[in-house]
């Protein structure tokens, strides 16, 4: 069991600035996060995007936003669990909430903030009728662990940095033989990854079929060969004991749905006095929360989440008096 | 209709039209304008190019066709794409859209 006094879900802006602000009233916090590393959308969908309105920063990168908002949280040593969505929650006798993740990781705590943006990231699936029966069983949408492979045929679809990535890497002395498909001749990744895919599939290390992408799955209980189809429409099968699609990620608010908690258009209702839930001790922060005249903007974020832990810390601390202290007065004094 | 919004109709996922004034001069594109009607439109990445959830099809005659390079990229990694897909994010509002007739794409 994970213990904190603040429970984050979701490590991107508004999730990790919180944290800081937390610090600053000595309460600890634990973040969860689905993607394996922190920064939500920016690090994920836009790193390498600038920002053009964060309060003194006439320009940032998102990616560097978040290299930022890591280091003004570290004096506060806040903790992680990566790569693992929260799945359940539970309160016990004391008003303490236990949050569970996919994995089964325990987290408890007396404050919960919901900082799950929109939601929680998923991998976008092929339209493939038949590909829910061969998930797990030859279709995997992640390499957890790439000695899974070792010896074994993968094709890999995809024209981002990940498929071309796993490619090189799998094609590097662990597969038999790795395949990648690609809907077009162009892609939309890193051109040090492209130019090393492009040289392997030149030397005849992989086999690299472009314009064309795989339409169907065949196989007895596991994936034995994919049909690939060109742009032109010709199709051919080819037998292989995996198949990795890699298309991306996309957000789906999840099982938070199931929480108990009033959802209006996808979002977390809320009180603006302290972005409370209608759950007591339960808070949501940043794109995941909805009220009148929301603006899903980070800096709104950062707001929403210097706000709330003000209520928070009354909850944690119901005896203790606390005072607005100035940064500039009293400095950082890290845990 | 006055001069300063062009008429637009945007047919949902289930079939059903919808006809709009769309507003010129206050810089909206397509996507923005779904999101505005309440129309099953994500527009994850907030109009980056980057996500492909506002995939449309242009359904009229209007030259609007050429993807940018970005909007291209994004596309080559989406599903259900056409010859008159476009992302709704990569169109703004403009004189030249009026009378056009777009589909919303399956998700």
């Amino acid at each position: 069991m994970i213990k904190s006094d603040i429970l984050i879900i979701g490590a991107g802006p508004a999730g990790l600035f919180t944290v800081f602000e937390a610090g600053l009233l000595k309460l600890r916090c634990h973040l969860i996060d689905a993607l394996p590393q922190p920064g939500g959308q920016c690090s994920e969908i836009y790193p390498k995007k600038p920002i053009y309105d964060i309060p003194g920063f006439p320009e940032v990168l998102a990616g560097d936003l978040i290299d930022n908002l890591m280091k003004q949280a570290e004096p506060f040593k806040p903790t992680f669990t990566l790569g693992e969505s929260a799945e359940t929650i539970e309160e016990d006798s004391e008003g303490n909430y236990i949050v569970t993740t996919d994995a089964g990781t325990k987290h408890m705590a007396p404050v919960v903030v919901i900082a799950g943006g929109l939601g929680v990231f998923t991998p976008r699936k092929p339209p493939i009728a038949e590909l829910p029966q061969f998930e797990d069983k030859g279709v995997e949408y992640i390499v957890r662990d790439p000695e899974f492979y070792r010896g074994k045929k993968v094709v890999i679809s995809g024209g981002g940095d990940s498929a071309l990535d796993w490619t090189y890497f799998l094609a590097n002395g662990i597969a038999d033989r790795v395949t990648m498909v690609h809907r077009s001749q162009s892609f939309k990744a890193h051109p040090d990854s492209v130019q090393k895919v492009l040289d392997m599939a030149e030397a005849g290390t992989i086999d690299l079929i472009m314009d064309s992408e795989v339409v169907g799955i065949s196989g007895n209980g596991h994936v034995e060969s994919v049909l690939i189809k060109s742009k032109s429409g010709d199709e051919k099968h080819l037998p292989t004991q995996h198949w990795i699609p890699l298309f991306g990620l996309t957000p789906k608010l999840g099982p938070i749905a199931d929480w108990g908690l009033e959802i209006e258009k996808s979002a977390i209702k809320v009180n603006t006095v302290d972005y409370s839930t209608n759950r007591p001790g339960i808070y949501a922060i940043g794109d995941v929360n909805t009220y009148e005249g929301k603006l899903k903007l980070i800096l709104c974020g950062f707001h929403e989440g210097t706000i709330m832990i003000q209520s928070a810390f009354k909850r944690v601390y119901p005896d203790k008096k606390n005072v607005l202290k100035y940064t500039t007065v009293q400095g950082i004094h890290g845990f | 209709m006055s001069k300063e919004d062009v008429h637009i109709t945007i047919i949902d996922r289930e079939g059903v039209s919808h006809e709009v004034d769309a507003p010129l001069g206050i810089g909206m594109n397509i996507m923005e304008l779904c999101k505005a009607m309440e129309l099953p439109v994500e527009g994850t990445c907030g109009g980056m190019a980057l996500c492909a959830s506002c995939q449309i099809y242009i359904e009229s005659e209007h030259d609007i066709l050429d993807r940018n390079e970005d909007e291209q990229a994004m596309l080559d990694e989406a599903w259900h794409v056409e010859d008159n897909s476009r992302l709704g994010c990569q169109i703004p509002i403009s004189e030249i859209l009026e009378g056009l007739v777009v589909r919303i794409a399956p998700e």
